[in-house]
């Protein structure tokens, strides 16, 4: 539920929300060096659209990870798997202390999520532009038997780089998914520099509407814009797709990673992992800061 | 008929071309099924209601027009983008459906290899990959369109399983077979009118091949679309003196060793008959089971196109070219023996 923006629950919620989102980047330090190597800046820009699907948005019970009628989430950038695993933990799905297992041998926690592993993953991922085509088959699945629910799909921006995602695209505007909503972490970084330089993304929204999708764009660190954009979705299962474009910032948290594509996949020893820890406790600073 | 109406016939060819009075190859027909795909799963999702299916714009040619007539609300044409239908029928899976995602075999299983994989074996969602039109039963459409190396990518997957389909009382039984077996399953059909092997719907179990002709001499181990020639070869054989076993592997993955070995126990020699490369299909794999399990010494040859792109020709004449027919494995197998 989304209390009204301006009022007192509206306030605690963003705060808590703000805390998980920095549970999330922690998190991801803390499980980064027990594998020797993370994703951080793909976690880090995803933090707080984690906190508001899994802490505000998303309806799911923790206690039956099968439940039919559940909102699906589909992590297609798997690679950010990293910061959804302890969110997971924390709503109940499985014990947190199994996260300490991460990426070591015959855990249940790899780089990239696995639904026949992981209680609260509704999907596999990895193989980047797979999960649109995916969560489409999920959305017609709900429409077949005339569930209640919502497939949210998260995807990187590189991913729209990939073919798949444009054939999910134009089979989501066909059936007319009301009940599929895309979110792209625009986070601007792919591994080889920033997205647009590897190959054009925009106009993101320009694109999807072509394909008979609604859009919306939000900063993806701005958890009340978020909340508003959520709860405007509309309630029709019938009707355009919904595409949230989150204008996010790869790294973000962590200055010496905010906009760097050396640390797509890196690892902070030392000195560096106490002062990142400092600089996450001390809250998301503005970006001006940087410059 | 000419074999080029049975090309045309191929995309759904007209009324015409889809009456029962043509002929296929040049010989009447009349008697062989028409492509009992759809048919045969609107029966069953007339009783289990997690039977979808999905096809990309191939529904006139695979016949999933008749399911779609009595089962529109569970029949998505996903247009002409077989990636995206092999992965949505894995998203639909995972909400406790069965369904069959078809096309050409080229496309299925060559172009979305890796979907299959990573969205439907791995996880493990019982998705149906179907594969029709395979090998070069796409004749003069040219390399594009055959399917010559869907086993031996497909085969090398864990956790896939992947079954030949006969005929149309064969496809029946795949299909039915297929509803509750765990994990993803690759169907491989021809061309979906395939000359009649099971006069009945047979029982099968996937993993476990069907001995339709005794012999002692020689073993034919064939799969889909080469069993009712390698049946005939084994008659014309018959009539030279040379006792033939005839084995229909129609699972290639799971192989059925056991039967591999009676034939290396009870019988002269082994020829696989395959209508694929002979790289990395049935006769690989019967191959590695043999000498594996100590079984060399023992006269083998795997039989099947050779590791080449075959030219455009019509159906039938291909199937001469590479000793494809009956009189083709009819001579293969007696250059085996001599």
């Amino acid at each position: 539920m989304i209390p009204p923006r301006g009022t007192f629950e509206r306030r605690v919620q963003v705060e808590r929300l703000s805390d998980r989102a920095l549970f999330v980047r922690l998190e991801t330090v803390r499980l980064s060096r027990i594998a020797g190597a993370g994703h951080y800046t793909s976690s880090f820009s995803a933090a707080e659209l984690f906190a508001a699907l899994y802490y505000a948005v998303m309806n799911y019970n923790a206690a039956e990870s099968n439940w039919p009628d559940r909102d699906r989430f589909v992590l297609s950038k798997g690679h950010a798997a990293i910061g959804l695993y302890p969110v997971l933990a924390d709503v109940g799905f499985f014990d947190p202390s199994e996260l300490d297992t991460y990426t070591r041998l015959g855990s249940r926690f790899g780089d990239h999520p696995d639904m026949k592993k992981i209680p609260g993953i509704d999907f596999s991922s990895g193989s980047l532009g797979h999960g649109l085509s995916v969560s489409v088959g999920m959305a017609l699945a709900g429409r077949v038997e005339n569930r209640p629910y919502r497939t949210y799909c998260m995807l990187g921006d590189g991913e729209l780089h990939e073919g798949q995602i444009w054939e999910a695209a134009t089979a989501a505007g066909h059936y007319k998914l009301g009940n599929l909503v895309a979110i792209v972490d625009r986070n601007q970084l792919c591994i080889d520099g920033f997205t647009d330089d590897v190959m054009s993304v925009e106009p993101i929204e320009d694109r999807f509407r072509a394909f008979g999708w609604q859009t919306h764009r939000v900063d993806g660190h701005d958890l009340d814009a978020l909340l508003d954009v959520f709860a405007a979705l509309p309630n029709e299962s019938t009707g355009p797709p919904q595409l949230i474009v989150a204008d996010t910032v790869k790294g973000r948290g962590v200055r010496l990673m905010e906009f760097n594509p050396d640390w797509h996949v890196g690892n902070l020893v030392g000195a560096d992992y106490d002062n990142v820890i400092a600089e996450l406790k001390a809250g998301l600073r503005p970006l001006e800061a940087n410059k | 008929m000419s074999d080029t109406q049975d090309q045309a016939e191929i995309f759904g060819g007209g009324a015409t071309a889809l009456s029962d009075s043509r002929s296929f190859d040049g010989n009447d027909v009349s008697a062989i099924p028409a492509f009992v795909f759809g048919e045969e799963l609107a029966d069953l999702a007339d009783r289990d209601t997690r039977i979808a299916v999905l096809t990309a714009d191939l529904a006139t040619a695979n016949r999933a027009t008749d399911f779609a007539a009595r089962h529109p609300d569970r029949f998505f044409n996903m247009g002409i983008a077989e990636k995206g239908m092999i992965t949505t029928a894995a998203g639909i899976a995972s909400c406790g459906f069965v369904p069959f995602a078809a096309t050409f075999a080229s496309f299925s299983a060559l172009l979305c290899a890796e979907q299959i994989r990573t969205s439907c074996a791995y996880p493990r969602m019982p998705v149906r990959i179907v594969g029709h039109h395979s090998g070069m039963s796409m004749g003069f459409y040219g390399t594009s369109h055959h399917a010559l190396e869907d086993l031996g990518v497909l085969r090398t997957f864990a956790e896939l399983t992947v079954v030949c389909a006969t005929d149309a009382n064969h496809l029946r039984a795949v299909l039915r077979a297929s509803v509750d077996h765990p994990g993803a399953m690759y169907i491989r059909l021809g061309r979906g009118r395939d000359p009649e092997v099971y006069p009945e719907v047979p029982e099968i179990t996937f993993g476990k091949a069907v001995r339709l002709r005794e012999g002692t001499d020689l073993t034919i181990i064939a799969t889909g679309s080469e069993v009712r020639p390698s049946l005939d070869a084994a008659e014309q054989l018959a009539i030279e003196g040379v006792s033939t076993r005839v084995v229909d592997m129609h699972t290639i993955s799971p192989l059925d060793v056991e039967e591999v070995f009676a034939a290396y126990r009870e019988t002269g020699a082994i020829l696989t008959v395959e209508e694929h490369n002979v790289t990395n299909g049935l006769g690989t794999a019967v191959a590695e089971a043999l000498f594996e399990g100590g079984a060399a010494g023992r006269r083998f040859r795997r039989h099947g196109v050779p590791d080449e792109y075959v030219p455009v020709g019509p159906p039938a004449a291909l199937y001469a070219k590479y000793l494809l027919d009956a009189a083709g494995i009819a001579n293969v197998a007696k250059e085996l023996l001599t």
